[in-house]
C-alpha cells in the first residue's frame, strides 16, 4: 500500500546515480565528523543539509522539462537584474560586493546564476536549433558574458570562472565550432597577460604568485597552501586514520570542514581514500553523462551535460586548490564540503539532471 | 559563417556524442593527473610531509634545570632558590600591551619600576616569549588575578625559580649573585656551544662564585616533547627527559667568621682575608662596603645601580682582589728573610739607627716613622718594632732586581689564582718595568722606599695573606681556592677540591724561625700590636704596616688630625696563629684607617680569637647577627647595566 504511495514519488529519480550520491554523502557525513571536531551540532546541521537538498532533488526531478523550459528565460532575466542590484546597491561583505540585503534576508544571486547561465545558454541553442546560425554563437556568449562580467566584478573571480565554465560547457556540447574554439582559445592565452594586469585584483594576483611559490607567504596567503598540502602529504597510503589526523585535529588546517575537508580526507584516509573518492567521482560523472546523453531534448542534453560537466569541475578544481596545483578559489568539494548552498545547489542541478532523463514520454520533440 | 544552414537531428546528436566523449576523456585525463599528484605527494613526498606534520605539531620544550645550592663549610646557605609567582605576558597574544598592563594595575600593584623592567625585557625579547611584569605575586594577588583572567588573554600566572642571598651584603663580593642573560653572555654561550643548554634558563653567574661555577650551578637542561596545536597551546607531554639540577657547592669559607669579621671591621672601608695555611682554603673574604647581591638579580633600578657605581666608598669594587695598596711594613718579614737568605745581612747584623737613612752623596733623608730613631737594631728586632732604616739600607743593598725576584715567590706582583675572577696582580716594580711603563731610568731612592713596601710597590690584601701563608707554612705556598666541595646531582657524589701546591720555596729553617719568632714578638709588649696582641692563649704572629696614601713633604710631619679622612694611611695587619702550628692567616686592610697596629691588629685579633677560640665579639654574642628576609620582603627592582663592566681598581697615589 505505502509502496504503491511511494513508488510516484520516487518514480523521477535515477538509481544508480542516487546510489552513488547516497555514497559520497555517507563519506561526506564521515569526514565533516571529524573536520568539526566531533561536535554532535555541526553534525546534525550537515545532516538537515542533506536532508533539505535531497528533498530539493526530489522536487526537481519532478519538474518537467517543458516547465523547467518556461522558467528559464524569467529565471535567467531575475537573476542579472539582482546581479545589476547587487553591482548598484549590494552590500561589502570581506572586501566584496556579493549580498543583496532584501529586508529580512540576504542573497547572493551568483548562486541562482549557477543554475541559471546553462539552463539559459541550454534554453537559447534548443530554441534556435533548427535555424542554427554562427552568429547564434555570439548571442549565446553574449548571454553568458553578462553574468559572468558582473559576478567577475564583485570580485568573485572563482565562481564567475565556474559560471563561465558551466556556459562553455553548453556552448561545446550545443556544436561550436572547432576553429571558434581553437581561435577564442590563443585570444584567451594571449589576453592572459592583459588580464593579469587589468583585471586582476591584488588579492587574486597574490593567490596566483602563492601558488608558484607558497613559501614566499608562509604566514599569509601561503599558509593555507603549505599546510594542506602537508595534510595531504603526510596521510601516506593508507592515512592516519578517522579522527586522527594532526594537522585536522590540531588546528593547523585552515576551513577545514568547508573548501579544505579534501585536506581532511586525504590526511586520515590516505592515497587509498583519495582513490577511492576519485572514483565515486568519476562514476556519478559516468553516469550523469549516460542520463544526459539520454534526455531527449536537446536542451535536457545541453543542461544535464553542462551540469555534470561542472560538478566535476568543481571537484577538479577543489581537489587541486587543496593539493597546491591550482590557486586558491572559494570552491568547495561537492557534495562533501559542510555547507548547505552548495549541497542544495548541487543536488538540485542532479534533480534536473534525473528529470531530463526519466520525463522522455512527456516531452514532444 | 553567416550561411543559415538545417541539421540533422541525427547529426546533431552524433556531434554531441561525439563532444561529450571528448568531455569524459579529458575529465578522465584530469583526475588521473590529480591521482598523480596524490601519489607524488603522498608516497613519493611522503618522508618530508610526514616530517613537517610531526614538526608542525611537536614542539621540544626545554626544562630548566634548578641551580646548585651554596653553602658555605658549615653547610650554612649562602645562595639557594625559591619558587614564586610572577605575572607574565605573551606580548603577541596580549594585544595592545599599555592597555593590558594598565588593565593589569587594578588588580595587582604593578610600580613604575615594574613597567620599566617590563619595557626593557620587552625591547630584548621575542614577541613570542613570555615576560614577567610583576615578579613574587601574593597569594591573594595570584586570586585576584585568576578570577579576572578572561580578561586577559596572553597574561598567564607562572611558577618560577628565584635565586635568594639569604646572608645578603656581607657575602656579596664572594658568593656573587646571577643576573638575566644579556647579549653578550648569550654570545659567549654560543660561542661556546652551550646555548641550548640554556634555552629556558634566564639567568646566569654575573659575579663571585655565581660566575666562576656556572658551568657546575647551572645543571643540564631537561626536554619535554609536547604536542602543541595551532596557537601554541600545549596539548599533551609525549615525552620528557628531566633535567638534572646544578652541583650543589660547598665552600671553605665560614660563614660565622665572615660575619665576625664583617662585625669587627664597624664601618671602615677594607678588606680582611683569611686562609687556612693547611690547604689554602678561604675562610672569610671581606669587602667593605659591600652591597645586597639580591638588588642584582631580576634586574636593579636604575637610581640604585647609579647609586652604589658612583658611590665614593665604591661599594661594587671588591677590595680583596681587586684592591691594589702599597704593603707598607707588612713587607719586611719577606724582606727580612730576602737579606739572610741572599746573603745580604747576617741575622746577627745590627745597625744603629739614627731615625732616616741617607744615599752617600745626596741630603735627602728617608725617614723612619720614629723620629729619633730605633737606636741598635739587628733581623729580628727591625721587624718587631717595624724600623724603616733597616730596609732602607738592606732594600739598598740588595738592589730592587733582587729584591723583585725573591718576593715573587711569595706571590707579590702576580695573581694568587684564587677561584674568583677579576683578580688583580699588584706591582712588584723592577727597572725593566719602569721602563716599559715610563720610559724612565730606575733611581736608587725609588729602590729605598720599595724596602718599606712603599713607591710602585702594590699588593692585594689577597696576595698578603697568600704570602703570610709562604711564611707560615714553612714556604710551601697554596693556591687559595674558595671551593672545598661539591656534590653531582646526577649521582648524588661528592667531589672535593685538592689543594694546590704554587710554589715551595727553599727557606732555611733558622731564619724562618727567626722571622717567626720576631712577628710573634710584634704582638707582645714592645711590639707594634702589642695591645691587640695582648693575653693572647696561642702564639700570635704578625706585622702590622701602615701605608701612606699622600706623600709629605721633606721636612714636613704627618700628622693625622690634620689630614682629610680620606688622605689618611691605610692601616694594615698581617697574621698568622697559632705561630707553631698555624691554623689560621689573615690580612687586613683598612683604608684610611691610620696605624695597622691600632685599626688592623685589633679587627685581626677578633677574627682570630673567634676561629680558634669560639670566642664571640662582644656585639655578635650571643644572638644571630642578620634574620633571613622572607621571599614577601625582597623587592624587585628596574633592570640596569651589568656592574663591573669597567676595569675597576683602587690605585693609591705614590708617593713622591
Amino acid at each position: 500500500m505505502i509502496l504503491r504511495f511511494l513508488k510516484p514519488l520516487f518514480s523521477h529519480l535515477d538509481g544508480p546515480l542516487l546510489g552513488l550520491l547516497a555514497l559520497l554523502l555517507l563519506v561526506s557525513t564521515v569526514v565533516v565528523f571529524s573536520a568539526v571536531g566531533e561536535n554532535s551540532e555541526r553534525l546534525v546541521s550537515h545532516l538537515t543539509n542533506i536532508g533539505v537538498a535531497l528533498t530539493a532533488m526530489l522536487l526537481a526531478s519532478h519538474i518537467p522539462p517543458q516547465r523547467l523550459m518556461q522558467f528559464t528565460l524569467p529565471v535567467y532575466i531575475v537573476g542579472l537584474s539582482l546581479l545589476l542590484g547587487v553591482a548598484l546597491f549590494g552590500i561589502v561583505v570581506n572586501g566584496s560586493r556579493r549580498w543583496l540585503e532584501l529586508g529580512i534576508t540576504r542573497i547572493q544571486p551568483s548562486e541562482l546564476m549557477r543554475l541559471a547561465a546553462p539552463m539559459m545558454l541550454a534554453w537559447y541553442f534548443h530554441y534556435k536549433q533548427e535555424t542554427l546560425r554562427g552568429r547564434d554563437y555570439i548571442v549565446a556568449a553574449l548571454l553568458l558574458v553578462l553574468p559572468v562580467g558582473l559576478i567577475a566584478k564583485q570580485p568573485d573571480l572563482g565562481t564567475s570562472l565556474l559560471i563561465a565554465a558551466s556556459g562553455f560547457y553548453v556552448l561545446f556540447l550545443g556544436g561550436l565550432p572547432w576553429k571558434v574554439l581553437i581561435g577564442a582559445a590563443a585570444a584567451v592565452g594571449a589576453a592572459l597577460p592583459l588580464a593579469w594586469n587589468y583585471l586582476l585584483h591584488d588579492y587574486q594576483q597574490q593567490r596566483v604568485r602563492t601558488l608558484i611559490d607558497p613559501a614566499s607567504d608562509p604566514l599569509g596567503a601561503g599558509y593555507h597552501i603549505i599546510q594542506s598540502t602537508i595534510a595531504v602529504g603526510s596521510g601516506g597510503l593508507t592515512g592516519k586514520g578517522w579522527m586522527a589526523g594532526t594537522q585536522t585535529h590540531l588546528d593547523f588546517l585552515p576551513e577545514r570542514s568547508t573548501d579544505f575537508i579534501f585536506a581532511v580526507f586525504s590526511e586520515e584516509f590516505g592515497l587509498i581514500g583519495n582513490l577511492f573518492l576519485l572514483l565515486i567521482y568519476a562514476a556519478i560523472i559516468w553516469r550523469g553523462l549516460q542520463l544526459a546523453a539520454g534526455a531527449p531534448s536537446l536542451f535536457g542534453r545541453l543542461l544535464s551535460g553542462a551540469i555534470v560537466l561542472t560538478f566535476f569541475t568543481y571537484a577538479f578544481v577543489n581537489m587541486g586548490m587543496v593539493s597546491g596545483i591550482l590557486p586558491v578559489v572559494g570552491v568547495p568539494l561537492p557534495l562533501v564540503s559542510y555547507g548547505g548552498t552548495s549541497m542544495l545547489t548541487v543536488l538540485t542541478g542532479f534533480g534536473i539532471v534525473m528529470s531530463l532523463a526519466t520525463h522522455k514520454k512527456l516531452v514532444k520533440t | 559563417m553567416s550561411t543559415l544552414r538545417l541539421i540533422n537531428p541525427e547529426q546533431e546528436f552524433q556531434r554531441y556524442r561525439r563532444r561529450m566523449e571528448i568531455a569524459g576523456i579529458c575529465a578522465v585525463l584530469l583526475f588521473l593527473g590529480l591521482f598523480s599528484r596524490f601519489v607524488w605527494l603522498q608516497i613519493a613526498q611522503f618522508e618530508r610531509f610526514h616530517a613537517l606534520a610531526e614538526s608542525n605539531r611537536i614542539s621540544l620544550v626545554p626544562a630548566a634545570p634548578s641551580r646548585g645550592v651554596i653553602y658555605d663549610r658549615q653547610s650554612t646557605v649562602l645562595a639557594h632558590n625559591f619558587s614564586a609567582s610572577t605575572l607574565e605576558i605573551t606580548p603577541s597574544k596580549a594585544g595592545k600591551l599599555d592597555d593590558t598592563v594598565n588593565r593589569l594595575a587594578e588588580i595587582v600593584a604593578i610600580e613604575t619600576s615594574d613597567r620599566k623592567r617590563f619595557k626593557k625585557l620587552l625591547a630584548e625579547s621575542k614577541n613570542f616569549e613570555s615576560i614577567p611584569i610583576r615578579n613574587l605575586l601574593t597569594e591573594e594577588e595570584a586570586a585576584r588575578f585568576s578570577v579576572n583572567r578572561y580578561r586577559f588573554p596572553g597574561v598567564e600566572i607562572k611558577a618560577r625559580q628565584f635565586r635568594q642571598y639569604p646572608l645578603g651584603a656581607g657575602f656579596s663580593h664572594v658568593v656573587g649573585y646571577i643576573g638575566r642573560i644579556g647579549e653578550k653572555d648569550q654570545q659567549r654561550l654560543i660561542d661556546e656551544g652551550l646555548d641550548t643548554n640554556y634555552k629556558g634558563t634566564d639567568h646566569i653567574g654575573k659575579l663571585g662564585i655565581e660566575a666562576r661555577y656556572e658551568a657546575w650551578l647551572h645543571g643540564r637542561t631537561g626536554i619535554e616533547k609536547v604536542e602543541t596545536d595551532s596557537g601554541g597551546r600545549a596539548v599533551r607531554v609525549l615525552s620528557r627527559t628531566a633535567p638534572i639540577a646544578g652541583h650543589n657547592i660547598y665552600l671553605h669559607l665560614d660563614a660565622k667568621l665572615q660575619q665576625v669579621a664583617e662585625e669587627v671591621f664597624g664601618d671602615y672601608r677594607g678588606a680582611l682575608v683569611a686562609l687556612d695555611p693547611r690547604n689554602g682554603g678561604v675562610l672569610t673574604l671581606v669587602s667593605k662596603p659591600g652591597f645586597d647581591p639580591n638588588l642584582f638579580v631580576d634586574g636593579i633600578d636604575s637610581a640604585t645601580w647609579h647609586e652604589l657605581n658612583t658611590s665614593p666608598d665604591r661599594p661594587l669594587v671588591n677590595r680583596a682582589l681587586r684592591g691594589v695598596y702599597p704593603p707598607g711594613s707588612t713587607i719586611k718579614p719577606f724582606m727580612g728573610l730576602a737579606g739572610v737568605e741572599l746573603g745580604v745581612r747576617t741575622p746577627s747584623y745590627t745597625i744603629s739607627d739614627p731615625g732616616y737613612f741617607a744615599l752617600s752623596g745626596s741630603s735627602h733623608r728617608y725617614r723612619d716613622w720614629k723620629k729619633d730613631g730605633h737606636g741598635m737594631v739587628d733581623l729580628k728586632r727591625s721587624i718587631t718594632i717595624s724600623c724603616d732604616t733597616y730596609y732602607y739600607g738592606l732594600a739598598h743593598q740588595m738592589g730592587i732586581e733582587r729584591m723583585a725576584g725573591f718576593l715573587s715567590h711569595f706571590g707579590f706582583g702576580r695573581k694568587t689564582g684564587i677561584d674568583l675572577d677579576g683578580e688583580l696582580s699588584g706591582l712588584l716594580p723592577t727597572p725593566e718595568w719602569k721602563k716599559r711603563r715610563f720610559k724612565q731610568p730606575w733611581w736608587p731612592g725609588e729602590t729605598v722606599v720599595a724596602g718599606i713596601g712603599q713607591g710602585y710597590v702594590l699588593t692585594t690584601p689577597m696576595q698578603l695573606a697568600v704570602a703570610t701563608m709562604a711564611i707560615a707554612n714553612d714556604g710551601i705556598v697554596y693556591k687559595p681556592q674558595l671551593i672545598r666541595a661539591w656534590r653531582d646531582a646526577a649521582t648524588g657524589k661528592m667531589g672535593y677540591a685538592a689543594p694546590q701546591a704554587m710554589e715551595r720555596i727553599k727557606l732555611t729553617p733558622a731564619f724562618l724561625r727567626l722571622v717567626k719568632e720576631a712577628m710573634v714578638d710584634v704582638t707582645r709588649p714592645g711590639g707594634t700590636a702589642s695591645i691587640a696582641g695582648a693575653n693572647t692563649p696561642y702564639l700570635f704572629a704578625g706585622k702590622t704596616g701602615t701605608a701612606q696614601v699622600v706623600g709629605i713633604k721633606q721636612g714636613a710631619k704627618y700628622v693625622e688630625s690634620q689630614v682629610s679622612a680620606r688622605n689618611r694611611d691605610h692601616a694594615l695587619f698581617i697574621a698568622f696563629a697559632p705561630a707553631d702550628n698555624p691554623k689560621i692567616v689573615v690580612a687586613v686592610m683598612v683604608e684610611n684607617g691610620g696605624h695597622g697596629g691600632s685599626t688592623a691588629a685589633p679587627i685581626a685579633r677578633k677574627v682570630i680569637d673567634y676561629w680558634l677560640l669560639g670566642k664571640l665579639p662582644k656585639v655578635l654574642a650571643p644572638a644571630e647577627p642578620e634574620a633571613t628576609p622572607a621571599p614577601d620582603e625582597v623587592e624587585d627592582h628596574g633592570p640596569v647595566e651589568e656592574p663591573h663592566s669597567a676595569d675597576t681598581a683602587i690605585t693609591e697615589v705614590i708617593p713622591q
